[in-house]
């Protein structure tokens, strides 16, 4: 059986960690890092006789999430405990969500190679996140540790998780899903997506098998990037073709992702498969959403990146373009407000400040995610070259000033001097005092030598400091040697 | 309705429960004679009726997202069999999460 | 009269009218207590030091003509299953032998707030495991009406110290009978309240969709007063139902007259014995002269109660107690790997009754059992709560006895969980409808010369109408009997 002729299939669950203040079930701060367990109480300590007592505005924020990824709101949603024993869980049971989430029957589209896919949610559910624990020797692995410290600070914030249909057929896609997904939780404002603190967690199933057949599915858990993400997803398609083609069987099983080893490693097979004994959490009680809280919610959803994708698209701006003012929410805002000021300045001028010059220009400082400039600033900038006050090399000078400064582009030009000459009489000054310092030069184009042309046109430039509007230049020069 | 040993050995594993031989003998012969007597609810018909979870018709019972001052790292640890550098100390975890 | 044999409600008017001082009353109880601990043993933690200092306090706020609540400078002893900030919390359980909780529950700030010093905590069965608070792990509580009988359980401690002296009331708490049994088989009054009127807040779970915390006292008037305090809301009890809550001390004096009153059929096959079912037959005349209309109404499903209860009081425990494993609180049995450590610690800190119910709780939820046992007790909870309205449909109250037998010896029944279960038979049914039930003594049997209590159900959120009727029987029947130790006590 050749490995071209086999289908992958992928499935993802992604774990966000929602922006509250405080946590799912206690009024204990939500936070990262800082010394362990100063952000824990009572109840988030799972101490005898606590109970849990819901965050409203985290079930708004799940909703919101829901409501984003089009999934149907459940008319009665209800928290189940989930039981197992592990030392990063207080309780011993997660306060989990079962059979009926928050939100289910979701899609979201991921747009591929010019291809549209569209990726199933199964559902939405709302959960409490566990503690961490701390391998202590044997290099930090699990395993082989000598012992463990456990830190309950991130015990009971809230967590959404996010469960797609297997819909997906490659690593790219997948990538593409995890991608969209960040994007509208960014838009939403609901956490800070952050996989290297793992804000954003994501684990895979994925299985290859001939087309038509049932492939095995093997989980895949401790991706930290999206790009790690993408790897292990390549490495576990071809060991799993592998084995297929060499006429063995893919074990069903949960495997760790090794970024440094770059391969995944098996972690447990299903047969040890857990027992969690679900029943409803007697300690809360059922949510169920007025049509007038639900409509408030939809009222409160932002522009999200497919319907940006599309307004931008309408503004005649190239795929390109349009994307990279999507996938991020800072510099589509900033395109925003640039083109709201902007005078002169089209759409796609702006367009192109902000995805060719400002990008690269961010790209190169500490802080890539901040963008240190204004909308109005951006627009006076664009205008400033679109009007021909500066050349463009002079707007790329000030753009990177703005950025350290944070100051107009106007105030900067007026400082700095910088401004371009268009006034003829001034020019043609600066033209005879070249012509007069160079006669034959002067003689020779005039008799049809075009090749000294050039070096006049840089006489004058520099006579003009650089400032000499090089149209302008050329159009006078010709005129005054008749050429 | 007879639990056999194997049962009771896998439920004391769910449950965490390091039993002793004489324990797992004697729970397997209680249960069975306390599941026997509750055949009277498990044989009982309860088609179309709804389970009671919680006796209280109550909804939406929220609370504020407003924080509450912890415990100090003090107290958070004072009843901690093992503390250790503010942290709770536990044994090598051999089960993956 | 010995101020720790005076009532709640007498002790709180002689404290207010500064007749007496709440640090004298306060000394009174804790000498009570030092005085009878050796044979009645109803106490786990004892706190003279900070009883007489809140004593103080109120007796300070009283001098500086401060206006306090109905209880103020009263001792309260709460069961030991109810957390108390500062104070050692045990559950009963060798678990929880060094635990000293970090927080106060609601029911304990609420009875702090209104002025109770509170000299200890009493003993029980293991996490309110049990029916003769024989399931403790650090003693036996002995019933002060003989001390070769057992108090009853779970709330056995709470109930001993009042029937003793040495509580002038307590709180107890109820999952399926472990207030109203001891009451009963200790000739005081025990109320339970309706599911989510009183916070759970802070109780040591057992099985939470039916714990209630609620008073065991001397009478019907003060356990009025102490439900008034701990009764209400609390945003930490996602449970607890909105307010308010009626006026109880108001409703006493409204009287039984016209009351309709049922008998639950079912009983009879209850295993009721002779003496207790001469009382309670006793009782209806009284009821009757009262002006109460007594009739016969069957609930069909009150047998299934016990069997119900043992499928989802497990269940819930299950995964309740699933948290004490050796990392956060309490006792730790080391080994090399963490989930031997948890098995190894669970195995020492638990007693036979609680791995019991954990292994039959455990097994119950478990794959493949979930919808046959704990769901399908789920669904056969819905019918008897059906069965407990069909009933109020034609009646106020419904009655039973508090307790089919009177106390029963020690050890007696410790071997066969099953009896032993089955003694909670006639409380466990209205605990399972969430509804509110309180048991009244109402005489002695001739045979043993133990109290007979009788058992008052209401519907959900039906206290007033109880404690009204509950409190006109008492009038009527003027039951007095005290302990045989209560007599040659000091504490003048
Ligand atoms: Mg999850
Ligand atoms: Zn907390």
């Amino acid at each position: 059986m050749s490995a071209a002729s086999l289908l992958t299939t992928i499935g993802l669950e992604v774990h966000v960690e929602l922006k509250t203040a405080t946590k799912m079930f206690c009024g204990c701060p939500v936070g990262f890092g800082g010394e362990p367990n100063t952000r824990v109480c009572p109840v988030c300590l799972g101490h005898p006789g606590t109970l849990p007592a819901m965050n409203e505005r985290a079930i708004e924020l799940t909703t919101k999430i829901a409501m984003a990824l089009g999934c149907d709101i459940a008319p009665n949603s209800i928290f189940h405990r989930k039981n197992y024993f592990y030392p990063d869980m207080p309780k011993n049971y997660q306060i989990s969500q079962y059979d009926l989430p928050v939100g289910v029957n979701g899609a979201l589209e991921v747009e591929y190679d010019g291809v549209a896919h569209r990726i199933g949610i199964t559902r939405v559910h709302l959960e409490e996140d566990t503690g961490k624990s701390i391998h202590v020797g044997g290099g930090g692995r699990i395993h082989d540790a000598d012992h463990s410290l456990e830190d309950f600070n991130r015990a009971g914030t809230p967590l959404v998780e996010i469960v797609s249909e297997p819909d997906i057929h490659g690593p790219d896609v997948a990538r593409g899903y995890a991608t969209e997904l960040r994007a509208i939780l960014e838009y939403l404002g609901v956490s800070d997506v952050k996989m290297e603190e793992g804000s954003m967690r994501v684990d895979a199933n994925i299985s290859v098998a001939p087309p038509g057949e049932r492939g095995v599915k093997v989980e895949i858990k401790n991706m930290n990037s999206l790009r790690s993400l993408a790897r292990a997803l390549e490495y576990e398609q071809r060991r799993q073709a592998e084995v297929i083609s060499g006429g063995g069987k893919v074990v069903q099983s949960t495997r760790h992702w090794d970024e440094k080893a770059a391969k995944t490693q098996e972690l447990r097979t299903k047969e040890e498969a857990f027992d969690y004994r679900y029943f409803p959490e007697p300690d809360l009680v059922p949510i169920q959403p007025s049509v007038e809280w639900l409509r408030q919610l939809r009222e409160e959803l932002p522009e999200l990146p497919a319907d940006r994708r599309k307004r931008y698209a309408g503004l005649g701006l190239n795929a390109y373009d349009a994307q990279v003012l999507t996938a991020s929410k800072s510099l589509g805002q900033l395109f925003d407000e640039a083109l709201g000021a902007a005078k002169t300045a089209d759409a796609k001028q702006v367009a192109n400040w902000v995805t060719n010059d400002l990008t690269g220009l961010l790209a190169a400082r500490p802080e890539k995610d901040a963008v240190p400039i204004s909308g109005a600033n951006l627009a006076e900038l664009v205008d400033m070259v679109a009007g021909g006050t500066i050349s463009k090399g002079q707007g790329q000078q000030l753009l990177g000033e703005m950025l350290d400064t944070g100051s107009s582009p106007g105030a900067l030009a007026e400082a700095g001097g910088i401004r371009q000459v268009s006034d003829t009489g001034e020019l043609e000054t600066a033209i005879e005092e070249v012509i007069a310092a160079n006669p034959d030069v002067a003689a020779r184009i005039a008799a049809g030598d075009n090749k000294p042309f050039g070096f006049l046109m840089g006489q004058v430039m520099k006579a003009t400091k650089g400032q000499g509007n090089p149209k302008v230049v050329t159009e006078l020069l010709r005129e005054r040697l008749k050429v | 309705m007879s639990i056999s040993r194997a049962e009771v050995e896998h439920v004391a594993r769910l449950a965490r429960l390091a039993l002793t031989e004489e324990e797992l003998t004697l729970f397997e012969e209680q249960l069975s004679k306390i599941l026997d007597h509750a055949q009277t609810v498990t044989s009982l018909d309860t088609e179309g009726v709804n389970p009671t979870f919680h006796s209280m018709p109550l909804l939406n019972v929220f609370r504020p997202d407003e924080v509450e001052p912890p415990l100090s790292q003090e107290e958070a640890l004072a009843n901690a069999p093992a503390p250790e550098d503010g942290f709770f100390r536990v044994p090598r975890i051999l089960e993956a999460e | 009269m010995k101020l720790w044999e005076r009532t709640g409600a007498e002790l709180a008017r002689l404290i207010a009218g500064r007749e007496v001082s709440s640090v004298e009353v306060t000394e009174a109880v804790i000498a009570r207590i030092e005085e009878v601990e050796p044979q009645v043993r109803s106490f786990l933690t004892v706190t003279p030091e900070e009883a007489l200092r809140k004593a103080a306090e109120v007796d300070a706020a009283i001098g500086s003509g401060e206006a306090l609540g109905p209880l103020a400078g009263v001792p309260l002893a709460l069961k030991d299953i109810i957390c108390t900030r500062g104070i050692r919390t045990t559950a009963g359980s060798r678990i929880l032998d060094n635990y000293v909780p970090p927080y106060s529950a609601t029911v304990a700030e609420r009875l702090e707030a209104a002025g109770t010093p509170m000299p200890g905590k009493t003993n029980l069965d293991e996490f309110a495991m049990g029916s003769s608070t024989e399931n403790s792990a650090y003693q036996q509580t002995a019933n002060p009406w003989d001390l070769s009988k057992v108090p009853g359980g779970s709330s056995g401690g709470s109930a001993a110290a009042v029937a003793a002296g040495q509580a002038v009331w307590s709180l107890g708490t109820d999952t399926g009978g472990s207030i109203r049994q001891p009451a009963a088989l200790c000739g005081v009054v025990g109320l339970k309240p309706t599911y989510g009127l009183v916070s759970r807040f802070g109780l040591v779970a057992f099985a939470s969709s039916l714990d209630q915390a609620g008073p065991i006292t001397r009478d019907v008037r003060d356990a009025a007063l102490v439900l008034q305090i701990i009764a209400g809301p609390d945003p930490r009890d996602s449970t607890t139902l909105p307010g308010p809550v009626p006026d109880y001390v108001a409703a006493l004096e409204k009287g039984i007259q016209g009351m309709r009153i049922g008998v639950v059929k079912e009983i009879s096959d209850a295993g009721v014995a002779p003496e207790v079912k001469a009382r309670f037959q006793e009782a209806l005349l009284a009821l009757e002269k009262l002006g109460a209309e007594i009739g016969e109404v069957s609930l069909p499903t009150f047998g299934l109660g016990i069997d119900i209860y043992y499928l989802i009081a497990p269940a819930e425990a299950s995964s309740n107690l699933a948290r004490y494993d050796g990392v956060r609180f309490g006792l730790r049995v080391d080994a090399p790997d963490v989930a031997s450590m948890h098995a190894k610690t669970r195995a020492a800190g638990f007693g036979a009754e609680v791995k019991r119910r954990i292994m039959l709780g455990t097994y119950a939820l478990s794959s493949g059992y979930y919808d046959a046992f704990y769901l399908k007790a789920q669904k056969a909870r819905t019918l008897i709560a059906r069965d407990f309205a069909r009933a109020y449909k034609d009646f106020d109250l419904l009655v039973s006895p508090g307790s089919p037998t009177t106390a029963f010896g020690l050890g007696e029944k410790l071997q066969d969980p099953l009896t032993m279960y089955l003694s909670d038979i006639c409380n466990v049914p209205s605990s399972l409808a969430g509804a509110t039930a309180m048991s009244v003594p109402c005489g002695l049997s001739a045979e043993d010369g133990l109290p007979v209590g009788l058992q008052f159900m209401a519907p959900p959120m039906g206290e007033a109408t109880m404690l009204s009727a509950a409190y006109a029987f008492e009038q009527e029947l003027g039951f007095s009997a005290r302990p045989p130790l209560w007599a040659g006590g000091s504490g003048e």
